[in-house]
């Protein structure tokens, strides 16, 4: 499969511009932009250099371990793969979980919902949405954004602090939790930890409301160049619960096409694979999904927050609901196709997370004792399927009759969104790079269309996540020109 | 009652020489000592500002590329404009705090340890198990206010 802008005609008669993010273990990731002499746009990448093979560490250990040796992928979304892991491994034991156990897991589901969106737009895109793409570096940060707008900011802190206790509380510890086990969980909400939540939560879902009003009024702000910015149409999918509602824990696939006719619905995510493919690319390792009946050509798609929100036919939770309506109803639904719609939408998402852990901290199942189910009749094959917070994770296993992994399948959130990231640097290198010359302010258009579908190269490449970068500019002989380097604190410096 | 002394160390324990951060405060933790509080996470982050409060010193404990040994460095507050918000510096921690709680920062140093391994599911390696060991023969020091 190729796209406009993915493979240039001539590059050896082109100049190279790398965006070349690199980790603390070296580079997993990067852009590549091709320009001419007239610094017009032939060719862009969004590569991913580097992959750890995390499936065949699972192999052979015994299923037990996997939810929480999955924790080990990746230290942005622990708690997703924790519980993909343990859903997969319901479904070998052929279980279903107690209300305790279910509800002890949303929960949990829901607090890393909270706790990533609030951390995604306070402290990482709000300095670009506050002040501007192409704004003074110095301040386009966290501590940028905490300086201007102190109490957004200190909110933002909160809000990612609660929902970080909710994790703990209910997995148990910070850092590798053992709360969500195969068939139940292994403890549910202490009575003395709800009340410290339940104290708290009316707060996190007011400011949580004040968030999607925030973000609305950005968009209002700058209408043009919000629905502008790196758009493009695609295909989406995403669970739905069998009501049609918003369920970010369980839930049938549903696909959309671009016009919203869909191409799917309330599958049975036990069988992925009857409707999803994978296709590999010689320039990357991230791999390319799409749907299996449309070929690689013309069936990729998204997923996350922005599909969510779109896909699904209500939110069970009566605030969330209504800025949903009005989020697909402004401009006649402008917001709803444009990328940084994603922002918008995340916000909407961290509403419901909230008024959902409200929800669950007033239900009194949340303190049961009933937290295992009993086993049924075994499987072979287990599958979990999750919206994490960047947007479909799908685990897939087997285990053979000695308990032991013997085959693993991850395809993560960012892998899903991978056309669709290219599509959007695509669209922002045609709208804001053509003909120009480079700039760090420029490079910057580039890192914001990345950041509207928050990825997660940890996740994808299974190394560890920071993404700094390194711009160099090549002559048609191979010459560097031009080098531009951003270390892993953010310093640029050129030479 | 709060600790005066925190010990925070951040890193991957799936990781190799990542886990260098949770081990160095595993290790602390065993020994009791009095007046220290341990504390750990995958990453640092904009919530851990909220753990600094009320202490008299902290010690940041990180796996690090760029020492062949130990370094602890006395730190200040300084903004940082890291890419992406997936972890923050030390220093943009102790701005975060300055930003939020209109206080400074209690004092607050850096201990750096020498890593150079970060492979999945890999233990320590001989260099970063040397390093760790000497990490810890420094802060009993630093903690007991040797």
């Amino acid at each position: 499969m190729s796209f406009e802008l993915e493979t240039a005609t001539n590059p050896e008669q082109l100049r190279r511009l790398a965006i070349d993010p690199v980790s603390r273990v070296e580079g997993h990731g990067k852009v590549t932009i091709l320009l001419d002499d007239d610094n017009h746009v032939h060719q862009v990448r969004l590569h991913i250099v580097e992959f750890r093979g995390f499936e065949r560490f699972i192999q052979g250990r015994p299923y037990w371990e996997v939810p929480v040796m999955v924790q080990r992928l990746c230290g942005i979304c622990p708690v997703s793969h924790h519980l993909a892991a343990s859903k997969a491994m319901d479904m070998v034991l052929g279980v279903k979980l107690t209300p305790t156990a279910e509800k002890v897991r949303r929960l949990m589901h829901y607090g890393q919902i909270l706790q990533s969106h609030a951390l995604h737009f306070f402290h990482l895109s709000s300095p670009d949405l506050l002040f501007g793409f192409g704004s003074d570096m110095a301040k386009r940060n966290v501590v940028g954004v905490i300086a201007a707008a102190p109490e957004t900011a200190t909110k933002g802190v909160l809000l990612r602090k609660f929902g970080q206790e909710v994790i703990r509380m209910t997995a148990g510890k910070r850092v590798h939790g053992t709360g969500s086990v195969p068939g139940g969980v292994n403890k549910s909400l202490s009575t003395e930890d709800r009340e410290a939540l339940r104290k708290d939560i009316y707060q996190m879902v007011a400011w949580s409301r004040e968030a999607v009003h925030m973000i609305r009024a950005l968009f209002e702000s700058n209408l043009a160049e919000y629905n502008a910015f790196g758009r493009f149409t695609a295909q989406s999918m995403g669970l739905v619960r069998a009501d049609g509602a918003m369920d970010l824990y369980h839930g049938g696939l549903r696909a959309r096409d671009a016009s919203g006719k869909t191409l799917f619905d309330h599958f049975d995510y036990g069988r992925y694979w009857d409707v999803i493919a994978e296709e590999v690319k010689p320039w990357s390792y991230m791999k390319f999904p799409f749907f299996k009946n449309q070929g690689p050509d013309d069936g990729w798609y998204r997923v996350g927050p922005l599909t969510r929100v779109a896909n699904c036919d209500f939110i069970p939770t009566p605030l969330a609901d209504r800025e949903r309506q009005e989020f697909l109803a402004y401009d006649s639904g402008s917001a709803a196709g444009a990328t940084l719609g994603y922002h918008w939408a995340r916000m909407i998402e961290m509403l419901h997370a909230a008024e959902t852990i409200k929800d669950l901290l007033n239900d009194d199942d949340i303190v049961g004792t009933d937290l295992m189910a009993p086993l049924g009749e075994r499987q072979e094959r287990g599958v979990g399927v999750i919206e994490a917070p960047r947007g479909t994770l799908i685990h897939h296993y087997r285990v053979n009759e000695n308990d032991e992994v013997f085959r693993a399948n991850l395809i993560v959130s960012t892998t899903h969104n991978n056309q669709a990231m290219n599509e959007a640097i695509r669209q922002v290198a045609r709208q804001y790079f053509d003909g120009r010359e480079v700039t760090e302010g420029l490079l910057n258009h580039i890192e914001v269309a990345i950041r509207a579908f928050d990825p997660c190269l940890s996740c994808a490449t299974h190394a560890l996540g920071q993404m700094p970068l390194e711009v160099e500019i090549v002559s048609r002989d191979g010459t560097p020109l031009d080098r531009m380097m951003r270390d892993a604190r953010g310093i640029c410096s050129r030479n | 009652m709060t600790a005066p002394i925190l010990v925070f160390g951040w890193g991957n324990p799936g990781r190799g020489d990542d886990a260098l951060g949770p081990l160095f405060v595993e290790r602390i933790e065993a020994m009791n000592l009095p007046g220290v509080e341990c504390l750990t996470d995958f990453q640092l982050q904009v919530e851990h500002a909220l753990d600094l409060k009320e202490r008299q010193r902290v010690l940041f404990v990180d796996a690090s590329v760029d020492t062949a040994t130990i370094t602890a460095t006395r730190i200040e507050a300084s903004r940082d404009t890291t890419f992406t918000s997936h972890a923050m510096s030390p220093q943009s921690v102790l701005q975060t705090y300055l930003d939020i709680e209109k206080a400074t920062p209690p004092p607050s140093w850096q201990l750096a340890i020498g890593a150079h391994s970060f492979d999945l599911g890999e233990p320590l390696s001989k260099l970063a198990a040397h390093n760790l060991d000497a990490a810890l023969a420094w802060a009993v020091d630093w903690l007991t206010g040797k």
